[in-house]
């Protein structure tokens, strides 16, 4: 009884170690093989709103939902995009740090709306599957 | 438990202490607030407990009823889709690691967190058509694992202690 329990641990810590790893490849890709992204791509329940380049700044509102009556705004300046204020009621986007870098996003859930950095050249490419 | 009203009235027990612990969870304060749905996970306790000691059937009754509730008290249709997706993956996932039997509640806890964050992943594309979630996903990874650390010391601390003529 004994033993079962400590290989039981054992491999917990094997299991914890895997996801662990497996996370911290995902960590290091995501934030050291990424080149800076040239513009961002603003999608609406999956339909594509409109893309903007990071490199001029700009303030975009986007209004979506029934009657248009949910809001976000969108702001761009040095190079990194954000949201400046949204009408969702959990803000999450309005707190997520501003993104530059290729595939970053901020995510809107309550208003479905997404925005996404991309490299210029890809930026046609759509990053949504239908 | 020998009869049906006495399994039926401890499944309401259960039912209501997990709803009790979201609703404790509701409550604590976000520890990231750019990053949602970095929850603890408190009534994964319950399930790991029943898990380990009612069987998969008991421990999935229980989960299903407390997701529908919370969702139909603090959150909305899209909350019940999010925690549906999450819960029933990792229900699956950990009803399976049950049966297999090589991992302790901490083990199979954990693996709930993590399934349970992709369940809402998975579901975060299909309804935002959108595969740009690959960093949340790392982050979510990440506190899943954490969380279901203490969500299975806490399970399994109780499988331990609570004497089996009780339960």
């Amino acid at each position: 009884m004994k033993k079962e329990i400590t290989k039981k641990h054992r491999n917990d810590i094997i299991l914890i170690v895997c996801v662990l790893f497996v996370a911290t490849v995902g960590i290091v890709y995501l934030n050291f093989f990424r080149s800076t992204g040239d513009t961002v791509t603003v999608t609406v329940d999956g339909t594509e709103y409109g893309v903007y380049p990071l490199a001029q700044d700009r303030t975009e509102d986007i209004y979506s939902g029934e009657d248009n009556l949910n809001h976000n705004r969108l702001v761009i300046s040095d190079g990194k995009a954000y949201m400046g204020c949204a009408s969702c009621p959990d803000g999450i986007c309005v707190a997520h740090k501003p993104v530059y870098r290729d595939g970053e996003s901020i995510i809107c859930l309550p208003n479905r709306v997404v925005v996404t950095v991309a490299v210029d050249g890809e930026a046609d490419t759509p990053d949504i599957i239908m | 438990m020998k009869n049906k009203s006495r399994t039926v009235a401890f499944a309401g027990i259960c039912i209501a202490l997990a709803l009790i612990l979201a609703y404790v969870e509701v409550l604590i304060p976000p520890l990231f607030n750019s990053l949602p749905g970095i929850k603890m996970g408190l009534p994964n306790i319950i399930i790991v407990f029943l898990l380990y000691r009612r069987g998969p059937v008991f421990a999935g009754i229980v989960s299903l009823l407390r997701i529908l509730l919370v969702s139909m008290l603090f959150g909305n249709v899209m909350a019940l889709m999010y925690s549906l997706s999450g819960g029933v993956l990792s229900l699956a996932v950990m009803i399976l690691l049950r049966k297999l039997n090589f991992l302790s509640p901490v083990g199979v806890s954990v693996a709930g967190g993590v399934t349970h964050n992709i369940g809402q992943i998975l579901m975060a594309v299909l309804l935002l058509d959108t595969v740009q979630l690959g960093y949340y996903l790392v982050v979510l990874t990440v506190a899943g694992t954490i969380a279901g650390i203490v969500i299975g010391l806490c399970g399994s601390f109780l499988v331990k202690r609570i004497p089996q003529k009780l339960i």
